[in-house]
């Protein structure tokens, strides 16, 4: 079974972001990038079903500049037998869509029984490139996964999914998409052997016009980006217990109406 | 003049350090305040490759360089400096000198299960009297056919109760003084081998200290490593790579305690700002800062030299001695910056300033990398240390 997982490099969690000159970007100095995590998840969950399966093969692809092989890279470190870059300026301003259109032609070419993606990406949040991934080639699709199995003869995934209070579960015929929540798995560490296997393997570059077709114009442009505004100091009531409840219940009341 | 990690180390160092806040930061007090040995976290670091970081695969290692081996020991000693001092001996002083000076037969059966975590073993040289003097070895090993007899005593061997196998120094020819110094294999469970005295430590303390007692032991002779007489050269050898790996456990030690510090000089408040607005305390904090930096290049230099084939021992005695004397000062002012709350174990500083002691001890104390620095200096090559 060809499994291909989709994933991002995104800005370390602890990152203090600050907006560029430009306004629309933020600015990148200094910026440690890792695999987003929710990806992570995906790749583990891949790397699980090939070793449960005892035989397939997991393809790590990510789109992005050059800076993304390093995260690529860390996928075969810890398992992944193979990688593809989608590499080309003419991604520079791929919006979700784009994106999508992108990774589902490899998809294609590739010819995968199963896509495994992170349910969003943590760095803008959007959360959208799965769905459209999907829909673009018009497999089924199940987000916030939490558990899946999928059946002897590969033909279904059987898969659960975060919802209010439990679990709702879903049959999918293969080919499918599912997209990764925390939770469904602990990523397991590269073991230095897989470090250093990794410049052994093939990270396959790939152009626009290796998947036939120019790259159609983003349908969403950022106009600005905003820092938060500062968070305004705490503020600790004084006086004795009483009058202090007292006055902490009419400010949640009055001040923040919280209650 | 290239300072930069490669990809793969850069990819080692987030892998140890993620371990290593994850898995052994947690355990980390209560470990040192029980002087439990970490069989859990130990194994993992195993399954992880990191007990035979730079031995080659073909014999269990997973064939990086010290380089790797330094980046990795650090992050591990930033958690916790007893998984880290388990980590070097494991390496340094007994995977190194048995992937040089071994046969085949022998890395077959004592080196692959050691470097792919699946034993341990230690290094056992110290003897009662034979500590800075290494020389002074009492432990008598007498050819009998096809064995040797071993007789005598080794102390402060570490991991000594935990190991399966031990690389034992022995006087094979008295009369020869160090050069009649031999080194040999010996399994845990041999007849006539037993685990003495467990010490009780001021630091490194879930790091097991034992002595090791062996009497009318017979070991074959296949299990000599190297020649007979051999045995000192193989020590130093060892113990000049082991000092890399010290020195990058001092910094590790060095490395935790400074940010726990930082982070303390920003939260804290006195005079109505955070400590860390008061100039003295801003002199501390940089002067940690800087020495700890001095210490890390000098551990990576020495590291390069070895990856390179070139001489190491100098440089290797001046990362020990500068990174120990760090890690010692810096411990001291975290407890500094900390306050009074630097001087109580949850603060955790503590333990960094009773875990870096060991560094300036072991593997040659302060005194002797001075020793073996002039020597070089001087020009007095006679192999001794
Ligand atoms: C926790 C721990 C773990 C250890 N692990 C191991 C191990 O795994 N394997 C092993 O073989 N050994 C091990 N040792 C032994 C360690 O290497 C020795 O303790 C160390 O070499 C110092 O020897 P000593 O304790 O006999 O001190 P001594 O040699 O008695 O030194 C006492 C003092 O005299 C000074 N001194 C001695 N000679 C000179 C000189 N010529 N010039 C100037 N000053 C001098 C020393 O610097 C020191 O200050 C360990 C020790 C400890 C405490
Ligand atoms: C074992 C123990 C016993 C004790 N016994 C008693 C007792 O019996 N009675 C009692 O009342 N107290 C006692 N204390 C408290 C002790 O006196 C304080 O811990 C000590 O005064 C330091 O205060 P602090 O811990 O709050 O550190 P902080 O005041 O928070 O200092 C933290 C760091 O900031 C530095 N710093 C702070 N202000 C400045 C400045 N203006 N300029 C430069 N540097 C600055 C300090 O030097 C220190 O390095 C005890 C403490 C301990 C640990």
């Amino acid at each position: 079974m060809k499994i291909l997982v989709t994933i991002k490099q995104v800005p370390d969690t602890a990152t203090q972001v600050k907006v560029a000159a430009d306004g629309k970007t933020i600015d990148t100095t200094g910026i440690t990038w890792i695999v987003s995590p929710y990806d992570e998840f995906a790749v583990e969950e891949a790397l699980r079903i090939k070793e449960k399966r005892g035989q397939g093969e997991v393809v790590a692809v990510s789109l992005g500049p050059d800076r993304v092989k390093e995260a690529l890279r860390s996928c075969l470190a810890m398992g992944c037998d193979r990688a593809i870059h989608l590499n080309d300026p003419a991604w520079a301003a791929a919006d979700t869509l784009a994106t999508a259109r992108a990774l589902a032609a490899v998809i294609k070419q590739e010819s995968a029984q199963l896509v495994l993606c992170g349910r969003q990406a943590i760095d803008d949040d959007m959360g959208a490139v799965t769905a459209q991934l999907a829909e673009l080639l018009g497999w089924p699709c199940a987000y916030w996964i939490m558990e899946e199995t999928i059946d002897a003869d590969a033909k279904s995934v059987r898969a659960a999914r975060q919802v209010e209070g439990g679990l709702e579960v879903f049959d999918l015929p293969l080919p499918a998409v599912l997209a990764a929540q925390k939770g469904l798995n602990e990523p397991r560490y590269p073991t230095l052997k897989g470090i250093m296997g990794a410049k052994k393997k093939e990270i396959k570059d790939l152009k626009a016009s290796d998947l036939g077709g120019a790259v159609e114009p983003s349908q969403l442009s950022v106009v600005g980006l905003q820092a938060l505004p500062p968070r305004p100091p705490g503020r600790i009531i004084q006086g004795d217990v009483p009058t202090a409840v007292k006055e902490l219940v009419r400010s949640l009341r009055e001040d923040a109406k919280a209650i | 003049m290239k300072l930069e990690l490669n990809a793969e180390q850069q990819m080692i160092q987030t892998m140890a350090r993620e371990f290593a806040d994850s898995a052994i930061k947690p355990i980390a007090a209560e470990i040192d305040r029980d002087a439990r040995f970490p069989h859990e976290t130990v194994k993992r670091m195993g399954e992880l490759g990191l007990m035979g970081i730079a031995v080659r695969e073909q014999w269990g290692g997973s064939g990086a360089d010290a380089v790797s081996y330094v980046v990795a020991l650090e992050e591990i000693a930033r958690a916790c400096a007893s998984h880290a001092v388990v980590m070097s001996v494991n390496n340094s002083l007994y995977g190194d000198p048995l992937l040089r000076y071994g046969t085949d037969a022998q890395r077959e059966r004592f080196l692959k299960p050691v470097a792919s975590g699946h034993a341990l073993a230690c290094f056992a040289l110290s003897e009662p009297q034979a500590g800075s003097d290494a020389t002074n070895q009492a432990t008598l090993a007498v050819r009998d056919g096809a064995d040797y007899i071993v007789n005598g005593r080794k102390r402060f061997i570490t991991t000594g109760r935990e190991s399966t196998f031990a690389l034992v120094f022995c006087q094979t020819d008295r009369s020869l003084g160090y050069r009649g110094i031999s080194a040999f294999l010996v399994e845990k469970g041999t007849p006539g081998f037993t685990v003495g005295k467990i010490e009780d430590k001021l630091g490194i303390r879930a790091s097991d200290t034992a002595e090791l007692i062996f009497e009318g032991c017979r070991v074959p002779a296949a299990n000599r490593v190297g020649e007979e007489g051999q045995g000192f050269t193989i020590a130093m050898t060892a113990i000049d790579g082991g000092r890399i790996g010290i020195a990058a456990q001092a910094v590790g030690i060095a490395t935790g305690a400074y940010e726990r510090s930082v982070a303390y000089a920003r939260e804290r408040r006195a005079f109505g700002v955070p400590i860390g607005q008061h100039q003295m305390v801003q002199w501390m904090l940089a002067d940690m800062a800087t020495a700890i930096d001095g210490a890390r290049l000098l551990t990576l230099r020495a590291a390069t030299l070895k990856d390179s084939g070139r001489p190491y021992r100098t440089a290797a005695a001046m990362a020990k001695l500068f990174a120990s004397e760090t890690a010692m000062k810096v411990a001291t002012d975290a407890i500094q910056v900390h306050g009074g709350y630097g001087f109580i174990k949850e603060y955790e500083v503590e333990r960094a300033f009773r875990d870096a002691k060991i560094t300036q001890l072991y593997e040659g104390t302060s005194q002797i990398q001075k020793l073996v620095i002039a020597r070089d200096l001087l020009g007095d090559h006679d192999g001794r240390a």
